[in-house]
């Protein structure tokens, strides 16, 4: 049983085609790492997995995106749910103009959860789970806005914890940190993959190699290679794939 | 030789640009001293006019009247003197064309030679006279009691809550109706463009499509560029005979019908300022919170409302300050009664429209010319306030972005 599967997947904008038939299974609890140069199609793919491109007008999407063998993009699909059960996390920090416990706890209160105490529990529980309990736990009641690049960013990867997802998804998550932080960022998802899946699209070949189980190579929308993390790094079957890995193109 | 002739040029640019700036914050300054220079001059008069005597009998124990006194004195709401301190004993009032009660013309004179000799007489005559007359004809042995008259005090002017500028012979300058007209008719207009400006801000930035936007916005924007004396016509002939009819009043030009008109005016700023700070959330910010399962109307007023609230604040001071400051269409709808208003059924008279309606009439460098500019600068005060505040609360929020 596969955690996301997409079959014959094809994305436009407007006009001009972003995916081609993109057919990729992931199993549960691994680290899926997609890369390949800018504008191969890598992040509207994950985004397709949380239905984030329906915010962008003029798109269409042709195939099938199943999750836990639903089709995501079936009529009726509540898309609020279905995004409660996919966690993301962004290419730069962008927590909230709120307090540093409110960040964390928004996406309680956004699905109805008005249990003070259980909202404590869990926005403790998930800072610590982040490793960020130490930093913070005297100051939960400062903007979030006063911690650095690297804590804000694994706080809104609490924050994406916080309501329990089964998939996190994250878009390249460590390009605007400093190595200290990406390499606390990375222990953190090696460590979540026991509990979630992971998506995680990457510019950084030695973070890709580092953190996940499998990688997917993509180029000018389409998926060139899908294979082990350490098949595609030490003997991809595509060239090109061989030429991005070693930095002569891309 | 080319060289000097660019660095020359340079110069010259730059001086011209100095001269230009230096001229203009001249201007704003020169300005500001004008105004409180006149408008200040306002406490060093007397609110009796100059030229004129207030006399009383020489034998009155009266040494001294307010301003308000002499009004009721002299519009018989105060008839005895023991009211202002004096004896137990019914005023007599005497203004100048009552000296026919006393003589004749024949006695006066063809050419009211004998008019000073006359009135003097009146007043030694009557111990409980008052009387009010033109020092030109003050008799040079003239045995009455001049009244010392008081200079207008803050607290007369601030605190009065008459405003009769060129009553006689004591011009009532109380300016609290007025204040409180402009503040009274600016919150009724902020309440109603408030809550409809902020729907329509969110409907545009949020909800509504590219398309629909793209028509609404100009339409909008092309609210601010309607001449007041438009919004005033259109007041007036519309909202004032609405009001009179929907509240059956006698009449229709009201407190309401300035907050209706000043609304209107206001809800460009508002909405286009409010707008334009929804439109600056961080796309990353919205997609955070929708991605967390949230709803698009939860996003908007959990994440985008508060993340723009000081440009929606902005946005509605630079409304109330449009509302303050308005003249013209407020003029021409409120009704302009200079009384403390009660329910927002009253007219009312703000102070720009004050001043529009009165400084033509007010002789210059005179009392009723300074109090005018005494309001000018209240209205001054009350518009930097304001402007003050939105640039603390626009600093604010690059604190907060940082």
């Amino acid at each position: 049983m596969y955690k996301i599967e997409s079959k014959n997947v094809d994305f436009f904008y407007g006009a001009s085609q972003a995916l081609k038939n993109i057919n990729l299974a992931i199993k549960p609890n691994t680290v899926t790492a997609l890369i390949g140069p800018s504008g191969c199609g890598k992040s509207t793919y994950l985004r397709l997995f949380n239905r984030m491109n329906d915010l962008i007008d003029n798109t269409k999407i042709g195939g099938q995106v199943l999750i836990d063998g639903d089709d995501i993009y079936a009529k009726g699909v509540n898309v609020d749910s279905l995004r409660k059960e996919v966690g993301m996390v962004f290419q730069k920090p962008n927590p909230f103009p709120k307090t540093i416990f409110e960040n964390v706890a928004y996406g309680l209160r956004v699905n109805g959860i008005t249990d003070k105490k259980f909202i404590e529990e869990r926005v403790e529980e998930t800072i610590k789970q982040v490793v960020l309990w130490d930093e913070v736990k005297d100051k939960l009641k400062k903007s979030a806005f006063e911690l650095s690049g690297g804590q804000q960013q694994r706080l809104c990867i609490a924050r994406a914890l916080a309501i329990q997802p089964s998939i996190v998804l994250m878009d390249e998550p460590t390009s605007a940190l400093d190595p200290i932080s990406t390499s606390k960022v990375e222990e953190l998802i090696y460590e979540l993959k026991a509990k979630y899946t992971i998506v995680i699209v990457t510019h950084n070949m030695q973070q890709a190699g580092r953190v996940s189980d499998t990688t997917a190579f993509f180029y000018m929308g389409e998926l060139v290679e899908y294979d082990n993390t350490k098949t595609i790094f030490t003997n991809p079957k595509v060239e090109r794939t061989q030429n991005y890995i070693t930095g002569r193109f891309g | 030789m080319k060289t000097f002739y660019k660095k020359f040029s340079e110069k010259f640019i730059e001086g011209l640009l100095m001269l230009s700036s230096t001229i203009t914050t001249l201007t704003v300054v020169l300005i500001v001293v004008f105004l409180f220079k006149e408008g200040l001059g306002v406490f060093n008069k007397k609110p009796v006019e100059d030229g004129f005597v207030i006399a009383l009998n020489k034998q009155n124990p009266v040494n001294k009247l307010t301003s308000a006194q002499l009004k009721n004195i002299f519009d018989q709401k105060i008839t005895n003197w023991s009211e202002v301190g004096g004896k137990k004993d019914s005023i007599i009032l005497f203004r100048m064309e009552d000296i026919t009660n006393y003589y004749s013309e024949e006695q006066i004179g063809e050419k009211f030679e004998r008019l000073p000799q006359c009135i003097g007489k009146v007043v030694d005559s009557l111990p409980n006279i008052i009387a009010f007359f033109s020092t030109k004809y003050l008799d040079k042995n003239f045995q009455g009691k001049q009244l010392d008259i008081d200079k207008i005090s803050f607290k007369e002017f601030f605190g009065g809550k008459e405003w009769f500028p060129t009553a006689q012979p004591s011009a009532q300058l109380g300016v609290l109706p007025l204040i409180l007209g402009t503040l009274w008719v600016s919150l009724g207009a902020i309440l109603l463009a408030l809550p409809l400006g902020l729907a329509a801000a969110v409907y545009m930035s949020e909800i509504a499509d590219e398309k629909v936007r793209k028509v609404m916005k100009p339409l909008i924007e092309l609210l601010a560029g309607i001449p007041s004396v438009v919004y005033g016509f259109f007041g007036l002939v519309i909202i004032v005979p609405l009001i009179q009819k929907v509240f059956d009043l006698p009449v229709g030009e009201t407190g309401l019908a300035g907050s209706i008109v000043l609304g209107i005016m206001a809800l460009p700023t508002i909405i286009t300022i409010s707008e334009d700070a929804m439109r600056n959330t961080p796309r990353a910010m919205k997609e955070a919170s929708l991605a967390l399962g949230a709803s698009k109307w939860q996003t908007i007023y959990k994440v985008v409302v508060p993340y723009s609230i000081s440009g929606i604040t902005a946005g509605a001071i630079l409304g109330i300050g449009r509302a303050i400051g308005e003249t013209m269409a407020v003029l021409m709808v409120t009704g302009n009664a200079a009384v403390i208003p009660h329910t927002i059924l009253e007219p009312v008279r703000t102070i720009p429209a004050t001043i529009a309606a009165e400084l033509g009439e007010a002789s210059n460098g005179g009392l009723h010319y300074k109090a005018l500019f005494a309001l000018g600068c209240i209205l001054f005060i009350i518009t930097l306030i304001i402007n003050l505040t939105v640039e603390y609360i626009s600093n604010r929020k690059k604190y907060n972005n940082r």
